[in-house]
């Protein structure tokens, strides 16, 4: 019988050790393991939320058109219809939350027309584009175009100058 | 007796359905208390399936979607790291093994002009951007889950879990990783997850003046990417890595790596 008692005394030492292993492993693992990881796939699931409290920069266009359904109306009728107002005008996320908030700047047209219009030869052959130095000889694009409909002629141009812009032939004319 | 094993019978049975209800109500406890993805209202994760189409022939190269990603996505303006960027290519006539490839500041600038027109050689712009693999190389070598790609198929960074060991950022074959100085920690494309979680499209595709690029939900059989899809021939970037890449290219030219 002694002998008996000696042996169960060798199992329940290693089962103890075992079990303290065991045991050691899950408080590891319950401190170490982030809060729902694995939920949905070998990651922290809360780490969906944190890429969606980002706040918003860009408001979209939806946002532009609530309050300036007029600007976006004259916008529909010309060839600039398909740009959303943010291409131009800059993120405007916290000017649609508080209007009074960050005010849309007028963005220098030299420079913003040039980005888009300026002859490249990269450029889709069918992207309508002009050597603006050449086309508007040092003149504003504006003083002829409207950005929002920019085939409609803005100001009473003078007669030879109307003609001139008329008659420089653009690459293209779809979108 | 026999009653005596009937009541044995059933009692191991409700206790095994008791086990296998608390197992389960764990698993739903688990999903409530990590801040479940259904929290954002009329946003199921599981409901979409991102894919991003871009349209080669529609690029001008006008760095909108820089300009407007580095903002919307605080991504750092020096050095100059990018969520996407801009490549021009000018291929000499037949050798698209040989392209010259330049992207000045990402494009972020624009692209003053280097080439003069009728010199032989093609060129056109190639948006870049992550690829939202469904198969990607930079999850399977993370090695502490700290990047992962979403039930709805965007592949994202768990900033707090990343050691910012680099490895992503070797395994992407699209170059589309880096590490912000700032946090170092990896950064990368979100697809704008803030945005479309919210039922907005990314920054880039809002203020792309072409619509050369265009987000899509492939699990919605009405959006409008699907019409896209079928009317297009189009192409991902290296097929042959089977990154299983969810941004489609139409008009892409051979020579584009």
């Amino acid at each position: 019988m002694g002998g008996f008692f000696g042996h169960k005394g060798h199992l329940v030492r290693v089962a103890a050790l075992f079990a303290a292993g065991i045991l050691v492993f899950l408080v590891l693992q319950a401190l170490l393991v982030p809060k729902g990881f694995g939920v949905y796939g070998h990651y922290r699931a809360g780490a969906l939320d944190d890429n969606r409290a980002r706040p918003l920069m860009h408001a979209g266009r939806a946002a532009c058109v609530d309050c300036h359904a007029d600007v976006w109306e004259v916008l529909q009728k010309g060839k600039h219809g398909p740009v959303h107002c943010e291409a131009c005008h800059g993120p405007l996320a916290r000017h649609a939350e508080d209007p009074s908030a960050g005010k849309a700047v007028k963005p220098d047209p030299k420079l913003l027309c040039a980005r888009c219009h300026q002859e490249g030869v990269a450029r889709p052959a069918k992207f309508p584009q002009v050597d603006v130095a050449g086309h508007a000889g040092g003149e504003s694009c504006t003083s002829c175009h409207k950005a929002h409909d920019p085939l409609e002629q803005a100001a009473p141009a003078t007669p030879e100058k109307k003609d001139a812009a008329a008659a420089v032939p653009q690459k293209g004319a779809g979108q | 007796m026999s009653d005596d094993q009937t009541g044995r019978r059933e009692f191991l049975a409700r206790s095994g359905t008791f086990l296998l209800l608390t197992g389960a109500a764990g698993i739903a406890w688990d999903a409530v208390a990590s801040g479940e993805p259904e929290k954002a209202p009329n946003y199921r994760s599981t409901d979409h399936w991102w894919a991003m189409a871009i349209d080669v022939e529609k690029c001008i190269g006008c760095g909108n979607c820089v300009r407007a990603c580095k903002e919307e996505n605080d991504v750092p303006r020096e050095p100059f790291y990018f969520r996407t960027w801009v490549e021009r290519y000018h291929v000499p006539e037949g050798d698209i093994e040989r392209p010259e490839v330049d992207s000045p500041n990402g494009g972020y600038d624009g692209f003053p002009e280097k080439y003069r027109a009728g010199d032989g050689a093609k060129s056109f712009f190639v948006p870049k951007m992550c690829n939202h693999c469904a198969h990607s190389p930079c999850v399977q070598v993370c090695p502490v889950g700290a990047t992962f790609e979403s039930p709805d198929g965007v592949v994202l960074v768990d900033k707090t879990y990343c050691l910012g060991c680099r490895y992503c950022v070797q395994a992407c074959p699209y170059g589309c990783r880096f590490i912000d100085p700032r946090t170092k920690t990896v950064d990368k494309c979100s697809l704008c997850y803030h945005r479309i979680s919210k039922g907005l499209t990314t920054a880039c595709c809002e203020t792309c003046p072409t619509g050369a690029r265009m987000l899509g939900d492939l699990k919605d059989l009405k959006d409008p990417i699907h019409d896209f899809l079928r009317t297009h021939k189009v192409q991902v970037l290296k097929p042959q890595m089977a990154t299983g890449s969810k941004t489609y290219y139409n008009g892409l030219d051979g020579s584009v790596r």
